[in-house]
Parts: structure tokens; sequence; C-alpha cells
């Protein structure tokens, strides 16, 4: 088991939508809201998710490719 | 003797103890070093500034180290160089450069990892770490060496050939990632929990970022002890623009210089301009983009501290400018012509910037301004080279002066 931070920015479309507890039900994760700022035109969340690491990463591929973005909780870590 | 008592919070304000940790375990908000004014108010003054070394390490009492040994490859104290013809052109007549592209690793890098690189070794690691696409690699690489200290350094597998030989030299051990920005990211934050590295700008960053303060001391020691009506400063994370303003008032509470006035202007390349965005839409929110700039040693899309910088320039009543991708290798060609100083595309983005700035009015002809060029273009020569036009000749008098009449016509 491991734990995982990170932070989603959610784009207007899927402000309303229950990604987090999808992502709960799909799978095998449990996640836990730390922080968040969630607005009518935008949305951000930092979260920490604990499972399997495959399972996390099968997890995120799955947030990603419904259209919201997954960064580490730190922001951009590759520097000029 | 070090002065720091705790690391604390940024947004909940909760303290931790003096360790390699940089995100609040409860909030995740960033950790920043918290100082003993009080103690460094008794101790620091004027006369002992100036009787320190001529580096960034003069002003150590403000920085968050304990021992007497830094890690120093000579970092700081760069010029500051009065631009007559810049500012002629521009319409200013008190503009300054600090001209940090004259670093021993040609940026001002060396300055915040100089203390990474030195609380690193205060904490007991071995190694030091970082992911970067350039002026990074150089200076983790070049302090590692001067340290003794071995080195990690991730780099895109695509980086270009003259910055990889330029971290490279000092014999780091140097690790191509074939993947893209993301993955690059993604794969070091999940090191940097699995290794015991230090990694300069993860679990080291509250005390690294601390380095870039030495950039105000500096400014305001070289102009005679005070702060300057503007700052015009090249923006990635956004970490050293909030770090300068922060320096500037320290030097200001501790009675160093007089009260501080700075407007601090903010400046992108429209490529990668999330923190300008935001505060074209009025929002504290910093909305990730995905880089697509020339001026690669700002192309951060997710930038750490944009919310701070935010406020820096509300709390400052400055500005942000986003310069348009074109007028990068421009703003590096007019510094160079006319003031003898080569930059890399952040420096060209400041000069492009602080022109509309002149252009607008934010900043008036009589007052005192300074802008931060913090690279040098020998490392990016592929930026201005389509502006280069040599003249071709056969090694014959006829031929150089035929070339030369053909240059004066045009």
């Amino acid at each position: 088991m491991v734990t995982k931070r990170v932070k989603f920015t959610f784009p207007p479309g899927l402000i309303t939508e229950p990604v987090i507890y999808r992502l709960g039900q799909k799978f095998r994760v449990v996640t836990n809201i730390r922080r968040a700022d969630v607005r009518a035109d935008m949305g951000w969340v930092v979260l920490e998710i604990d499972g399997e690491a495959g399972e996390i990463e099968r997890g995120l591929k799955w947030v990603r490719e419904v259209g919201v973005r997954v960064d580490p909780v730190s922001g951009d870590v590759v520097e000029g | 003797m070090a002065y720091v008592t705790a690391l604390r919070c940024r947004s909940c304000s909760r303290e931790y103890a003096v360790e390699p940790l940089n995100v609040c375990e409860f909030c995740f908000g960033p950790l920043e070093v918290v100082y003993d004014y009080d103690a460094i108010a008794r101790v620091l003054s004027r006369e002992r500034i100036v009787q320190g070394p001529l580096s960034m390490w003069r002003y150590a009492a403000l920085l968050p180290v304990d021992g007497e040994e830094a890690v120093d490859i000579n970092a700081g104290f760069t010029p500051l160089v009065r631009c007559r013809n810049l500012g002629r052109l521009l319409g200013l007549e008190h503009l300054y450069v600090k001209n940090d592209a004259v670093n021993p690793s040609y940026s001002f890098k060396d300055r915040v990892v100089s203390v990474a690189a030195t609380k690193a070794r205060e904490f007991g690691f071995d190694t030091l770490a970082c992911a970067s696409t350039g002026n990074l690699a150089c200076s983790v690489a070049a302090h590692a060496a001067r340290a003794s200290m071995k080195a990690y350094v991730f780099i895109p597998a695509d980086l270009e050939r003259g910055k990889v030989v330029g971290a490279a030299v000092y014999n780091p051990t140097l690790v191509a990632v074939d993947g893209s920005y993301d993955d690059v990211n993604r794969l070091c934050s999940e090191l940097a929990d699995a290794y015991p590295w230090a990694f300069v700008n993860i679990n080291i960053r509250p005390y690294y970022a601390e380095g870039s303060k030495t950039l105000a001391y500096e400014v305001a020691e070289q102009l005679g002890w005070r702060a300057p009506d503007h700052a015009v400063v090249p923006v990635a994370s956004g970490s050293m623009f909030t770090k300068i303003w922060k320096g500037f008032h320290e030097f200001a509470s501790l009675g160093l210089i007089g009260k501080v006035a700075t407007r601090m202007h903010l400046t992108q390349a429209e490529g990668c301009s999330p923190i300008v965005e935001a505060h074209r839409a009025n929002s504290l929110h910093v909305r990730p983009v995905r880089p697509h700039t020339i001026a690669k040693s700002l192309a951060i899309g997710n930038p750490a501290d944009g919310l701070f910088a935010l406020r820096t320039i509300r709390d400052s009543h400055g500005t942000a400018t986003a310069v348009p991708e074109e007028e990068v290798a421009q703003g590096i060609k007019l510094l160079a012509e006319t003031e003898g100083i080569f930059t890399e595309g952040a420096g060209g983005v400041v000069v492009s910037g602080l022109r509309h700035l002149a252009e607008e009015g934010a900043i008036k002809p009589q007052e005192l301004t300074v802008a931060y060029i913090t690279g040098n273009g020998l490392k990016t020569q592929e930026v201005v080279e389509h502006l280069v036009h040599p003249l071709a000749i056969r090694p014959t008098l006829a031929s150089f002066e035929e070339a030369l009449r053909g240059a004066v016509a045009r």
C-alpha cells in the first residue's frame, strides 16, 4: 500500500461531475480531500490517495482521460 | 550561527521543526523558513555586511544555514549596471540591470543551489538531485562537485546538446528521461519520495528558495542602501519574484534601508504565462498550462508559488506582463546591442516587458528601475541565431569593401 498526494484541476465542464466519488468506486483506492477551491467556472482539489501503486496509477490515468488535470502537489519540479 | 527557528506553512501557518520538508502534512501548503529577526537585528549592520565576502554569503545572517562553511562557488555580488543607452531608448533616466548572467554557472540558480547544497550537507545528505531543462542542472552539478557530493541530474532526453554538456562536464550522474515534460515531472516527484537524496527544489525547497533574497539585498546595497522604485523580474515558478520582495522588506524591517515602495513587475512569455492569465482574470487561482515558449528557463506550466506571486503583485501595486513570443529574441538583441550584455530567453522577456511598461507609462522616466537579468545567452544561442548575419567575404580588400558597401546600403 502506498499514499500519493496529487492536485486535480477541473475544467469548467467537469465542475459538477462526481469524479472523485467515481475514482473511489471504479478503483480500489481511498481518497481523502485535504484542500479545495471549487467555484462555478473552475476548481482544484488537493487530495491523498491510498491503495496499491498500480491501482492508483490506473485510477489517475482514468482521471486524466475524463479531462481532469493531475499534478504533483508541489507544482512543477522540472526547472529551467 | 543560524537564526532559523522553524518552518511554517504559508497556507495554514502550522509550524514544523527545521527538517528536509517542503509541504505541510496537514494541508499540503508550501513551507517557509521562520527567522528570529530580533536576534538578527542585534548582530547585523551595514558595516558588518560591507566587511563580509564579495559574494552572496555577506548576507549569511539572513540565510537559513548553521555553519560557517558554505558550499560556495562564489555566487552573487554580480554587477548592477547603469544602462544609459537602453534607458535613453526606452525613455527611462534611471535604469539599471542586475546582471546575474555572470554567476559561476551563468545563472541566478547558483544563489539558490548554494544555500540548498549547504543546508543539504548540514542535514547529512551525501547526494544532491534535481530535474531541469538547463540552468538548475548546471548549478546543481557544479555545487555537488565543489562539495564532493554525489549528484543525480534528470533531464528530458531531447534537451539541446549544449545544455547537456554544460551540466555533464561537472560529472554528475546525468539521466536523460525519454518522456514528455509531464512524465519527467511525475517521475521526479516519485523519486523524491523513494530516494534519500536532497532534491534541491523539492525536499530542500524552503531553504533553496531563500537564496533568491540575496538578489534584493545586493541591489539595495549597490544602490547606496535603498530599494528601487520598480523591479522588473522574469517569472517561472514565482519563487524568485516573491523572495526579491521579501528581501527588500527584511532589509527595511532591520533598519538597513528606508521604507520600501518598490512596485514589482512580473514578466512571462506568452507561450507560458499562467500567472499573468490569472492576474488578468483578477483571480488568485492559477490554472496550469502546457508550456510552449522559446524562453525555456521560464517554462513552468504549474507554478508552485503562483498564488504568492499574485499576492506580491497586489501588495506592491505591481503589474503582470506577457511578452509575445517573437519579442523574446528582440529583447535579447536589444540588451546586447545597447549595453553589451548577452542574456538568454528569460532576459529577453524582461527587456521586452520593460519596454511595454515604459511605453504604457507604468514606469515614469525619473523613477529608479532595476531589471533582473538571470541567465546567460551563451547557453541558448539558438534563440537569436536567425538575427545574426555576419558579412561573408573572400580574403581580399576589395571583397571586404564591397561587402561593407552592401551592409551600409542595407
